[in-house]
């Protein structure tokens, strides 16, 4: 107990990393039904539909479905690195979250709150080591399955997380020049202000070509459409997961959805001004946005309850109802209402850029290897190193005309 | 006992057991991760002196980089079980005498250490405290004020080496 009391700290990031913990599992399962639907709705279907209203349960039903699916190891595979490869992407992959700071620092029941886990002096720089450790995960699965197919998709995902890591890291650096700062908090608080009273100062202005080159690695960093050529079906099979079945399959499923929140939350800290709002303060009454929304989605699903739900759907879609308008009444209790105003803007943020994720997947074809390596060395790292260049030019422009 | 100091004991145990495992292990990529777990091992240890940007930069070089590579050409040579040979007359006669000097050093730089010589603010103390010694800002004016040539010959040196292996590989065609 002397411990703890001398140790602060570790009781109050245990709540936060509890706290977070659930989010974004709960996050993590109803992206895959945000991906169904909104691709199945891009196509013109209905997307999961049957489990709940709205599909709304498919998730669970998923999950429930990983756990009883018998969990089959391959006889001739590298067991310990077989059960291994799973833990480490997930892992991996969740703890780059802990460094994301989704609102400035807020006081809770009087206590100065920081809105993030671990408030790193050089962030940046260690979320990068994580995930440069991700590949492990990956080339890893891959290897110890001992079959073709995993092999080659570990190699392939492997030679393509390495490749466009180079641009990924490579259009970041413009952003560090100008903030110059590692530290998330600062990246974000370099970017208040506004051009003319009215245009927030977000990083995405001066540095568009870094935020189209970071982007477009992160997609291809993530193993997404159109870049997803390990889990290229006609050639592959399920690329470096194939043999995995069950639950360890579910965790390379998750993983992958993590490291996309990961990567949507990075650009929106280090382009999109992270918590700031992108109006100016003075439209005071933009403090109720967060709760108008809230309430606004409850009430329409109130109107769609009791018009086209019947039965079991019905309670279930009432349930929904009733969080909502909760969540919404929630944040018009004042001293709550500063808490939600960081946290509103950081998760429209990261929403729209997931949409973007799906959007891709939903619209473009997927890429040949040899256009997928030579798009990466050939067109995305030259142009993310000329705008290194010029933005590391003009900054010192800058600093030499005061 | 703090909580930096029982990191410490817990990392710098996890490094001694990852090198025994590198040099025991029979599968290359088996060494390869113990590698790998000492590696991220001495990251922490890093951390915990307070010098965050070199905790970093050895996990995204050295772990992130170098040893995914090493990974890479196991995976790609799939590199059987070692065999496993006799102790060569060489490590019998000059390794085990080298090994028991080298031993007999640390233990005697070990005796005459202590935590003050280090002065304060930057032992151990430091760590976890957010109090640290070294921050990337003096670093990097180090790095490239101080000692800009060293630092601008090293890339160079690099550099050359890259061209090296792309002339080596391509010599064939």
């Amino acid at each position: 107990m002397e411990f703890v009391t001398n140790h602060p700290v570790l009781v109050v990031s245990l709540v936060k990393i509890v706290v977070l913990m659930v989010v974004l599992m709960t996050v993590l399962a109803y992206l895959s039904w945000f991906e169904r639907k909104i691709i199945a709705h891009i196509q013109s279907r209905w997307g999961p539909y049957y489990v709940g209203a709205h599909g709304l349960l498919q998730p669970l039903a998923d999950g429930v479905k990983f756990l009883f699916k018998e969990d089959l190891t391959p006889p001739a595979s590298d067991k310990f690195i077989f059960v291994l490869a799973p833990f480490l992407a997930l892992t991996l992959s969740m703890t780059t979250l802990a460094l994301i700071p989704f609102g400035p620092t807020v006081s809770i029941f009087g206590h100065p709150t920081q809105l993030v886990v671990a408030n790193v002096d050089i962030g940046l720089l260690f979320l990068f080591a994580i995930t440069s450790i991700g590949v492990y995960g990956v080339a890893l699965a891959g290897w110890s399955s001992n079959s073709k197919y995993s092999l080659l998709g570990g190699l392939r995902s492997s030679a393509q997380m390495i490749s466009y890591e180079v641009s990924l890291t490579l259009s970041v650096v413009g952003v560090l020049l100008v903030a110059n700062t590692l530290n998330f908090n600062h990246l974000v608080e370099g970017q208040g202000g506004y051009y003319w009273h009215l245009i927030p100062r977000w990083n995405i202005g001066p540095q568009i070509i870094g935020f189209l080159c970071y982007f477009t690695a992160a997609i291809a960093e993530t193993n997404r459409a159109p870049f997803d050529l390990p889990e290229g079906e006609q050639e592959l099979v399920g690329g470096f997961h194939t043999e995995y079945s069950s639950f360890k399959f579910a965790m390379f499923f998750m993983a992958e959805y993590a490291n996309m929140v990961t990567v949507s939350c990075l650009a929106t800290i280090l382009f999109l001004g992270g918590w700031l709002s992108p109006f100016p303060d003075r439209w005071t009454l933009l403090q109720y946005l967060p709760a108008a929304s809230l309430i606004g989605l409850g009430l329409y699903l109130a109107y769609d309850t009791a018009m086209h739900m019947r039965g079991i759907a019905r309670i279930q879609l009432a349930v929904v109802t009733l969080l909502a308008l909760g969540l919404g009444a929630l944040c018009l209790v004042p001293a709550a209402m500063p808490v939600a105003q960081g946290p509103f803007w950081f998760i429209v943020k990261v929403v729209l850029l997931l949409f973007f994720y799906v959007w891709t997947r939903s619209t473009l074809p997927r890429m040949r290897y040899d256009q997928l390596m030579n798009f990466g060395w050939k067109v995305l790292l030259p142009v993310s190193l000329a705008n290194l260049v010029v933005t590391s030019f003009l900054v010192l422009l800058k600093e030499m005309h005061g | 006992m703090t909580l930096p100091f029982i990191l410490f004991f817990v990392f710098a145990a996890l490094a001694v057991l990852g090198a025994l495992l590198l040099i025991a292990a029979r599968e290359p990529i088996h060494s390869a991760l113990s590698l790998v777990l000492v590696m991220i091992s001495l990251a922490v240890l890093y951390l915990l002196l307070g010098a965050e940007f070199t905790a970093a930069v050895q996990i995204i070089v050295y772990a992130g980089a170098i040893m995914v590579l090493f990974v890479f050409v196991i995976m790609l040579l799939n590199a059987g079980v070692e065999e496993r040979t006799n102790w060569s007359k060489l490590a019998k006669y000059a390794g085990l005498p080298l090994a028991l000097f080298l031993l007999l050093e640390l233990g005697h730089a070990m005796s005459q250490w202590s935590p003050r010589a280090y002065g304060t603010g930057t032992g151990m103390a430091g760590g976890l405290t957010g109090n640290a010694a070294f921050s990337t800002v003096d670093l990097s004016k180090q790095l490239f004020q101080k000692y800009l040539f060293p630092f601008e010959a090293t890339s160079i040196l690099i550099l050359i080496a890259i061209l090296g292996a792309l002339v080596l590989a391509k010599r064939d065609e």
